[in-house]
């Protein structure tokens, strides 16, 4: 699905990535975690196309396919769904219309015919559903006056419309309450199938209390700096980031 | 992230006008210039009473006193008014009682446009007179309209069979001392729409004039008079476009409204003049008179204004509210992009009692397009309790384009309550880049959120036109962002 291969990137000539390595499988679910400033989010970012960040050095392969000669609307349409961090409000478009415009240029690129408003309102209901969001939201503007929770679980929302193979939700779940937590994790977990992965990036291991990782990565300072199975959460959780900080200092000492 | 800007930007401004065909249709055309004679010329061609022509001339010889203000906020090429043609009609335009008498170019023309002239395949319920250079062409559904004892016709053709209601109503609103295109307007007006709604009556369609400009070098001085009398109610659309060419050409229209006691008046305008090309050559220049009189109680008028094309647009669509509890509304959402300059607002003056207005204007810059808006909210001393709410708006896209506001208030009665608010704002990069995310294209994501900026002033016009005008927002912004 994804192969990421040595990739270097900066921002404003800041080197953040210095030289990320890691590959995704089709039904995975891979964690990333780390302390802030680790370089979680510009490695979600360098993912969608985001042109601040400055790709220095390395490749990424996305379904045999170089994704960084693609644009970020392309990427949207070949499945990368990318669950931001903090949502963008973008006033008096309405979810119905955004949603819509979204949808049918993902049509549009599948080769298929715009869907007629009858079923996409039916499909709108039915996702609604199936990651049981308030269903005043649809009729709002996109993220216009939502609560944190409310913008966090309109991603997945969203998510759950576009059907991506590839999600990457870059901490979806900071400022969440327990509830909303796991409204978002159920979210993630009816969308899982064999052929889709999920790149899960989070501070804290709450949320992998609930969406169950098959690889948990430590990021620190630019580099993965530690792969490991579910278990590393835990560890983490337990021992702090501190923890990697001296492991890490003791090897270079070493 | 600079680059990206600057392709947005590139990519907007260079969308080819749709409208800038020209059609040859036999035309009847006067010399250029202007002179008490032109003056004469127009109204013998068209066989106009003593009183008209009187009109006309004291209209000319005021207006040789004027001069052209110099107050708004645009840079206005001088205009040579010997250059300019004051008449231009189509030919052979005999007594029109068949659809297939008019010259079948000019019926391609209005399909091209998409209105055509033959009722049965218009837009249900929408009515149009059809205006082309100097002259009205068709006007559909006359008949329907005249069971309800509803006029509908072009002015010329009101002259001669409603004299008297014309000569009540005409410069009642706006006097042909009025300002300087108004005066010129009052001398050398050719043709227009008029609308009388009898008292009682609620229009069961739109009523609608599309203005065209095909001839070159020629000017187009139309005028409107639309009376609503006591208890009626009709809603009014204007349609606008123009041949691409180098020069300049210069409209300076009129419309007047009356809306008796109880009546309802609205009037939506989707302008789409010939803008000019990318580098700010040619276009319409738009120097339009607009008012209305609430001259009853509980009147009310409302605009709604969609001003993409032109040049230069100067207007300031108004209402004079003199009827007590009268209303008086303007909504508009004006774009400028590439070299565009509009200086447009609205007047609203309280003079009788409980009256109320409400302002929303919303303004689009992209290019080097630079938006004005200028706005007069005055209160009269015996206006007590006028309440006015103003709304002025202002989005930029990209860092070459302007956007200025003028909100003018006067207010001589201690009981108003005026409100003002005024926001300015870019479209981010973060907004486009969640559309992008979610498969959106640059392009897209713009009409999308400038249709979610302007939603609230496109609401206000009916249906079909509303879908036009987003389709007409986005393709007149359709490359200035990246």
């Amino acid at each position: 699905m994804l192969i990421i291969n040595n990739l270097k990137a900066s921002i404003e000539g800041k080197s953040i990535l210095k030289g990320i390595s890691l590959e995704v499988k089709p039904g995975e679910i891979h964690a990333i975690m780390g302390p802030n400033g680790s370089g979680k989010s510009t490695l979600a970012a360098v993912l969608a196309g985001r042109e601040f960040v400055e790709v220095t050095e390395g490749t990424i392969t996305y379904l045999g396919k170089n994704l960084l000669d693609m644009s970020p609307e392309d990427r949207a349409k070949e499945g990368i769904f990318l669950g931001f961090q903090y949502p963008i409000e973008i006033p008096g478009v309405s979810m119905v219309n955004f949603m819509k415009t979204a949808i049918n240029e993902h049509r549009k690129h599948n080769g298929l015919e715009p869907l007629s408003a009858s079923d996409f309102l039916k499909l709108m209901r039915d996702k609604k559903e199936l990651v049981e969001i308030d269903s005043k939201l649809a009729n709002r503007s996109v993220n216009e006056g939502f609560s944190g929770g409310e913008k966090k679980k309109n991603e997945i929302f969203q998510m759950a419309m576009l059907e991506p193979k590839l999600a990457i939700l870059d901490e979806t779940d900071s400022g969440l309450d327990i509830d909303a937590l796991r409204i978002v994790a159920n979210g993630v977990n009816k969308l899982k199938h064999p052929d889709n992965s999920f790149i899960v990036i989070t501070h804290y291991q709450r949320l992998l209390d609930y969406i169950i990782p098959d690889v948990v990565h430590v990021l620190y300072d630019g580099r993965i700096v530690k792969t490991a199975g579910k278990e590393l959460a835990l560890e983490l959780e337990e021992k702090g980031y501190d923890w990697i900080k001296k492991e890490i200092e003791n090897n270079v000492t070493a | 992230m600079e680059k990206d800007q600057d392709k947005i930007i590139n990519d907007v401004t260079t969308t080819e006008y749709k409208y800038g065909f020209y059609s040859d249709i036999a035309m009847d055309r006067i010399p250029k210039g202007l002179s008490e004679e032109v003056v004469r010329i127009i109204s013998a061609k068209k066989n106009e009473p003593e009183w008209l022509l009187d009109f006309r001339l004291k209209s000319y010889r005021h207006w040789l006193t004027m001069k052209m203000p110099t107050w708004p906020n645009l840079k206005i090429p001088p205009i040579n008014y010997q250059e300019i043609i004051f008449y231009a009609a189509p030919k052979e335009r005999k007594n029109l009682k068949n659809i297939d008498d008019i010259d079948p170019e000019l019926k391609r023309t209005f399909d091209k446009l998409g209105i055509p002239l033959e009722e049965q395949k218009h837009l249900a319920g929408v009515a149009v007179d059809a205006v082309i250079d100097s002259v009205s062409v068709k006007t559909t559904f006359k008949e329907t309209l005249a069971e309800m004892g509803i006029i509908f016709c072009s002015f010329s053709d009101a002259v001669k069979e409603y004299p008297d209601l014309v000569k009540r109503y005409m410069g009642s609103v706006v006097p042909y001392t009025d300002n300087f295109f108004a005066t010129l307007n009052s001398a050398v007006f050719s043709d227009g729409s008029f609308c009388y709604i009898p008292k009682g009556v609620r229009c069961p369609m739109e009523l609608s004039t599309y203005f065209r400009i095909n001839s070159a070098n020629t000017g187009q001085f139309e005028r409107t008079l639309l009376i609503a009398d006591e208890e009626s109610y009709v809603s009014y659309l204007e349609g606008c476009t123009a041949p691409s060419r180098d020069e300049n050409q210069l409209h300076a229209a009129i419309v007047e409204i009356v809306a008796e006691k109880n009546a309802e008046v609205k009037y939506s305008t989707v302008q789409n003049w010939y803008p000019g090309d990318k580098e700010g050559k040619g276009g319409v220049f738009n120097f339009v008179t607009k008012r209305g009189m609430c001259k009853g109680e509980n009147s009310k008028i409302s605009w709604t204004q969609i001003e993409t094309g032109s040049a230069i647009t100067w207007k300031y669509p108004s209402c004079i509210l003199r009827g007590d509890n009268s209303t008086g509304e303007f909504y508009s959402v004006a774009v400028t992009n590439n070299y565009q300059q509009a200086d447009t607002g609205t007047k609203m003056t309280h003079i009788g009692k409980n009256t109320k207005s409400t302002i929303v204007s919303k303004g689009i810059s992209a290019g080097h397009g630079q938006n004005s808006y200028r706005g007069l909210v005055k209160v009269l001393k015996n206006a007590s309790n006028a309440r006015n709410y103003s709304q002025c708006d202002s989005l930029l896209l990209g860092d070459k384009c302007g956007a200025h506001t003028f909100p003018y208030l006067e207010v001589d009665n201690s009981t108003a309550i005026v409100e003002h608010e005024a926001t300015t704002s870019k479209i981010g990069e973060d907004q486009i880049f969640y559309c992008n995310q979610r498969g959106i294209s640059t392009e897209d994501a713009i009409g999308l959120i400038v249709n979610g900026y302007a939603r609230e002033v496109i609401n206000k016009l009916p249906m079909e036109f509303a879908v036009e005008a987003q389709k007409l927002l986005q393709i007149s912004l359709e490359g200035s962002v990246g």
